[in-house]
């Protein structure tokens, strides 16, 4: 396991750990944007550069700044509450049951016993992913439209002022 | 591969942690996205790895995932301020009525 793998993962779950414990929402809008963009890192490091690109785009770009955007609508009348969650050590517990869960299915695979050798980074060009859009993808690439314009035209819908005397 | 698919392992626990215990809404909603990232590593892990990447499968996976996830954050948020409106609280312990 190189040096940069390392960097990246440790700063990854380390901040997706700060955005699930602090008490701030705030910090925690911030820390889950540090680990989103160590998640595009890792997409680079793993030579998909469009899914990385696109992953600092959606997701730094957007969703992180409407989250933020939430969170700041959504503070006036709350008072800090003391505790910030429900029950954590039994959170906590079925949490780290999954992993552990996990963790015993990753090690203990046989196929991926056998480390591969490490074969070269493979290029993967926005042309290639571009043709593989308008060809075989093509009707997921239209779902996916019409679930965004759903989606939007929904958002506003549902979040939109409630009328006057209803 | 296998440090991939445990980091991917952790991030999902993280988000399930988080989404399970938290009492802010749009935490939980934070928690939910970390679990749909851990997929979307699993995802472009698995496809770097397989024998024949120029076979788009993985990373077409992992770039319709992260639309739909967009769209998931952005009903929820707005699920998320309507409630807020509605109860004064963006606690997911307030919103317990069905009825309006």
């Amino acid at each position: 396991m190189d040096l940069i793998l390392a960097l990246l993962a440790g700063a990854t779950v380390g901040a997706a750990v700060a955005a699930m414990a602090l008490r701030d929402v705030v910090h925690c809008v911030l820390f889950l944007t540090v680990s989103l963009i160590g998640l595009a890192l890792l997409y680079l490091k793993l030579g998909a550069e469009f899914v990385g690109f696109v992953q600092v785009l959606v997701y730094v770009g957007a969703v992180a700044v409407l989250v933020v955007f939430a969170v700041l609508l959504t503070r006036g009348g709350d008072a800090p509450t003391e505790r910030i969650a429900n029950a954590p050590w039994s959170g906590a517990l079925v949490a780290a049951a999954v992993f552990a869960m996990l963790a015993r299915a990753i090690l203990g695979s046989p196929s991926l016993g056998s480390p591969s050798p490490e074969t070269p980074v493979p290029t993967l060009s926005v042309k290639a992913i571009g043709e593989g859009l308008t060809g075989g993808y093509v009707l997921p690439l239209q779902i996916v439209a019409l679930l965004l314009t759903a989606a939007m035209i929904g958002g506003v819908v549902i979040a939109m002022r409630e009328k006057e005397g209803e | 591969m296998k440090t991939y698919l445990l980091v991917s392992a952790l991030l999902f626990s993280v988000g399930l942690a988080g989404a399970l215990t938290r009492r802010n809404a749009i935490i939980v909603l934070v928690g939910v996205e970390l679990m749909l990232n851990a997929a979307n590593l699993n995802f472009v892990a698995f496809w770097r790895h397989s024998a024949d990447p120029r076979v788009l499968d993985g990373v077409m996976f992992a770039v319709f995932a992260i639309a739909v996830a967009a769209a998931e954050a952005t009903v929820g948020l707005a699920l998320v301020i309507a409630i807020h409106r509605h109860f004064k609280s963006a606690n997911v312990d307030d919103a317990s009525r069905m009825k309006g």
